[in-house]
Parts: structure tokens; C-alpha cells; sequence
């Protein structure tokens, strides 16, 4: 990756986000020169002018003002259409990384885990959509801006946490998602700021993305929230994500995304571990378990009580969403639980947990974090 | 651009009273007037259930005829519109009018213009 090749020597720049963002968007320009090169040349290309035209109107532009944000409008536009809700999410991610991301179809490709050929395919298949069935390049009118404006946000979340997960790619491209993430829900929140779900989204991906520094050991094992070095925190992305919540739970429209950005900013607010707020948290995701019920924010509203109410009361809650199908493939409900129990003492459960969640696991930080715990809870006698 | 609109629909979920069966008739007497007013009707019909239907192929020039739709399946095609729409955002919006499609579903797709 250009960026990070070059840092180590040069020292990291200033603003490291523009910087990325420039060298993507330059990228972009390139590939988008080089098409249009080939598009005054062929009628194949030609079919897709609409379309290409529209992406090399707003990078071009970008080029000319040389700015962080190109003409907004013809960005919201594109992204408007990329993630039109008659498009699969992964045809609208794809699409969106491509045409607003500077994203290389290969490096999409490797983010998702998905074979080169699959994702072209797939970003062929969108296009099509889109012409054939005649998706307009348009922001939507207002009465539909907010089932709309749904499924924009639901694509950058999703991309965002292909980037933030420990599941994704290669940390450098898992690097690259989030800010992109970051940088095309900025556009949607700058020109939708009277959409508090756009800035509680926004929110959102700055206080997780603050944690980003210390997430990851020397080992390589991923750090979890109670261990982290919390001066490794960016705290001037922690204090933008807190205003933005702030204002956006002022306008008295909750949704999803800002309590979620608002138990980020409980989190990121306290000084330590042991400072941190439980009973508020516990509180959100009650309100969040009602606004947007789902067997991750019942977990998550689980592990809160464990902290506010001892361990014993949190795995009861856990217990209790055993019975979900889903649960019994999500990994971290087994993680949860194992460390429930292990604070419990109750060694031999734990260790079973623990194997449960390794299954599940990917290779990468978080495995090697659960193997340790596994080893720690290793009963003599047992199998390994 | 046109569109032809599909309903799709559990004959078990269909009225079966006469007030409900007129009820439904007058909603879809509404939403075809405000295809007509909004200039979009370009035709659109009810058909008989699954039941009266004939599958017909030709193999190796040779008919074979079936009792019954192509394929079996819970929800059956009820009746179809073709429309002129401007995008498939304005072909959504009168799908979503389609009385149908609060218990059934609409596909919607666009023809393929030849020429």
C-alpha cells in the first residue's frame, strides 16, 4: 500500500486520513483517465457511459479543486444509486468501493475474501441492474430519502466493519476500508445533516475507529477493550464522534446507530477500564434492544449486566439466549460465555466455550487471544 | 420505460367471502384509475387460478401438454399490469399501490425493448 510503504521514511504526514483519501482518489483519476481513453474507442465501454461518465464527472472534479470533497452533490448522487436497495448488499458494497472508494476491483476482492472473478462479475451484474432496470442517477425525493438513505448507511456500516473485524483481508487493506468508510458516510452526513442516524453513523465509526492504535499486541493477538492502552486512543476522533452524538440525539429522532455511537462514547469517555460508566451502557442497550432488537445487541446487553451485576446474573441472560439458532453459530456468544464462566471458576465449561468459539473462529488476532484463554483454562486430564 | 408487474399471491390468503372479494375488485378498480390518471396503464388483467391452467412445450417437434402451471409452487401468478414508468423507482411506487402486494408479492420486470 502506497501510504504505509511510505511513512516508516518520510514520517507520518499530518492529516494521515487526507492523505489516503488523496492517494485513492488520485488512483481513481488514473483508472478513470485511462477508461475514458478506452471508452472514446470502443462501443462495448460505450453501453456503460452513463454510468462511467457520472464517476469520472465526480473525480475529475476532485482533481481541479484538489480538495478533500469534490462536488458533493454528484457523490451523493452515485453513492445514492450504488447502494439502491433493488442491488444485493454485496453487488452495493462492491459497487460503491469501486466507484466511490478508489478501490481496485483485486483489492476488493481479497477485502471480502471472495475470488477476483466473483466480485468482477458481480460489479458487471450491478451495472446491468442499474441500466437495464433503469435505477436513476438521483438523490431520492424527500419522502423517500429515509427508507433510502437506510440502505446507504447499512452498505458503509457493513464495509466498515469488513474493515474493523478481525475476520476481514490483510490488515492494510482492512485499514483501507474504514477509511473509506469513514470518508464517504463524512459526504452523507455533511450534506444530510438534518439526518441524525447519517451523524449517529458517523459517530459511530470515529469512536470505534479512535481504538483502532490499540487494538493490536506486538504478538499480534488482538488487545481487548479492558486491556488497552487507552493513550493510544485517538482523542481527537473521540471528542468529534461525542459532539456528533450529542447533536444528533438532540434532534429527538433515535435510531439504532446513535445509541450504538453513544455506548462507543460511554466507552471511549472513560479514563480506564474500571471508570467506565456500566449501568448507563446497560441502559442503552436496553433502549437499543427495543429499538433494534438482534441476538448481538441482546449479547452485548448481556455482558453489560455481567459488569453491573456480577458475572453470575450475566450468564443467566446468556443462557437464556441459548435457545436463538443464530447464537449457537456466532462466535462471540461462545467467547462470552467462556469468560463468564471462567470468571466463575467453573474451569472445565469454560474450556468447552472456548473450543466452541475457536471452531468458529478465523485465523488472526482473535484466535490467538482465545487460545490463551483456552490455555489458562486448561483442566489436567482433559483434551487439548 | 415499461414494466411488467407480476402478482404473486397464496390462493389460501385470497378472500373468500363476496364483501371481501368486492372489496378487493373496488381496490383494484382504484389503483387502476390512478394508473390511467398518472398516465402509466398499458394494460393489465386478472387470470383464472392455476387450476384452469395448460402447460404447453414442443420437443423434437412434438407437443406435450400438462395439466397445471409450469411449476408448482405456493404462490401462483393472480394477474399482471404492463406499465410505462420513468425509472424503476416510479415502477416500485405503483407496485407497492397494488392491493396484492400487502398479502402477495410484486416482481417487477423491465421488457426488453427490441429495435
Amino acid at each position: 500500500m502506497a501510504a504505509l510503504e511510505r511513512w516508516p521514511s518520510d514520517g507520518i504526514p499530518a492529516n494521515p486520513g487526507a492523505w489516503i483519501t488523496t492517494t485513492a482518489r488520485n488512483r481513481a483519476i488514473d483508472r478513470v483517465r485511462r477508461a475514458r481513453t478506452l471508452l472514446a474507442k470502443t462501443d462495448v465501454l460505450a453501453r456503460d457511459a452513463a454510468f462511467d461518465a457520472a464517476h469520472a464527472q465526480a473525480a475529475q472534479i476532485a482533481a481541479a479543486e484538489d480538495e478533500l470533497d469534490p462536488i458533493p452533490d454528484d457523490q451523493l448522487r452515485l453513492i445514492f444509486t450504488c447502494c439502491h436497495p433493488a442491488l444485493a448488499p454485496e453487488a452495493s458494497i462492491a459497487l460503491t468501493l469501486r466507484s466511490l472508494g478508489g478501490l481496485t476491483t483485486p483489492e476488493i476482492a481479497r477485502a471480502f475474501l471472495v475470488p477476483e472473478a466473483t466480485l468482477a462479475q458481480r460489479l458487471v451484474r450491478a451495472k446491468r441492474k442499474i441500466r437495464e432496470a433503469g435505477i436513476s442517477y438521483a438523490v431520492p425525493p424527500a419522502d423517500r430519502l429515509g427508507e433510502r438513505l437506510d440502505s446507504v448507511l447499512r452498505v458503509l456500516y457493513l464495509v466498515f466493519n469488513e474493515g474493523y473485524d478481525a475476520t476481514a483481508g490483510e490488515a492494510l487493506i482492512r485499514r483501507e476500508l474504514c477509511v473509506e468508510a469513514i470518508r464517504l458516510e463524512r459526504v452523507v452526513a455533511d450534506l444530510l445533516p438534518g439526518e441524525p442516524e447519517a451523524l449517529g453513523l458517523l459517530a459511530l465509526m470515529l469512536l470505534t475507529d479512535a481504538r483502532r492504535p490499540a487494538r493490536e499486541a506486538a504478538d499480534g493477538s488482538m488487545v481487548r477493550l479492558e486491556e488497552q492502552d487507552r493513550s493510544r486512543w485517538d482523542a481527537a476522533r473521540i471528542a468529534e464522534g461525542a459532539a456528533l452524538v450529542a447533536r444528533a440525539l438532540a434532534m429527538g429522532r433515535a435510531g439504532p446507530y446513535q445509541f450504538q455511537a453513544a455506548i462507543a462514547a460511554v466507552h471511549d469517555e472513560a479514563a480506564t477500564a474500571a471508570d467506565t460508566d456500566w449501568p448507563q451502557i446497560l441502559g442503552l442497550y436496553e433502549v437499543l434492544g427495543r429499538l433494534a432488537p438482534s441476538p448481538v445487541v441482546a449479547l452485548n446487553r448481556a455482558v453489560a449486566l455481567a459488569q453491573v451485576a456480577g458475572p453470575a446474573v450475566g450468564l443467566a441472560a446468556m443462557d437464556e439466549l441459548a435457545g436463538d439458532p443464530a447464537m449457537a453459530w456466532y462466535r462471540f456468544y461462545h467467547a462470552a460465555r467462556a469468560d463468564l464462566l471462567r470468571r466463575l471458576g467453573r474451569d472445565g465449561e469454560a474450556a468447552s466455550a472456548y473450543d466452541r468459539a475457536l471452531a468458529l473462529a478465523p485465523n488472526g488476532p482473535e484466535r490467538t487471544f482465545l487460545e490463551r484463554r483456552r490455555r489458562e483454562v486448561a483442566v489436567s486430564g482433559s483434551a487439548g | 420505460m415499461r414494466y411488467l408487474l407480476m402478482i404473486y399471491a397464496d390462493p389460501a390468503t385470497m378472500p373468500q367471502s363476496e364483501a371481501e372479494l368486492g372489496a378487493m375488485w373496488a381496490e383494484y378498480g382504484s389503483f387502476g384509475n390512478w394508473l390511467e390518471e398518472t398516465g402509466q396503464f398499458l394494460g393489465g388483467e386478472a387470470l383464472q387460478p392455476v387450476t384452469t391452467a395448460t402447460t404447453v412445450a414442443v420437443r423434437d417437434g412434438h407437443r406435450i401438454l400438462t395439466d397445471g402451471p409450469f411449476a408448482e409452487t405456493k404462490e401462483q401468478l393472480g394477474g399482471y399490469y404492463l406499465i410505462s414508468a420513468t425509472d424503476l423507482d416510479a415502477a416500485i411506487e405503483a407496485a407497492a399501490r397494488i392491493p396484492g402486494a400487502r398479502t402477495g408479492r410484486v416482481e417487477i420486470r423491465p421488457i426488453m425493448e427490441m429495435g
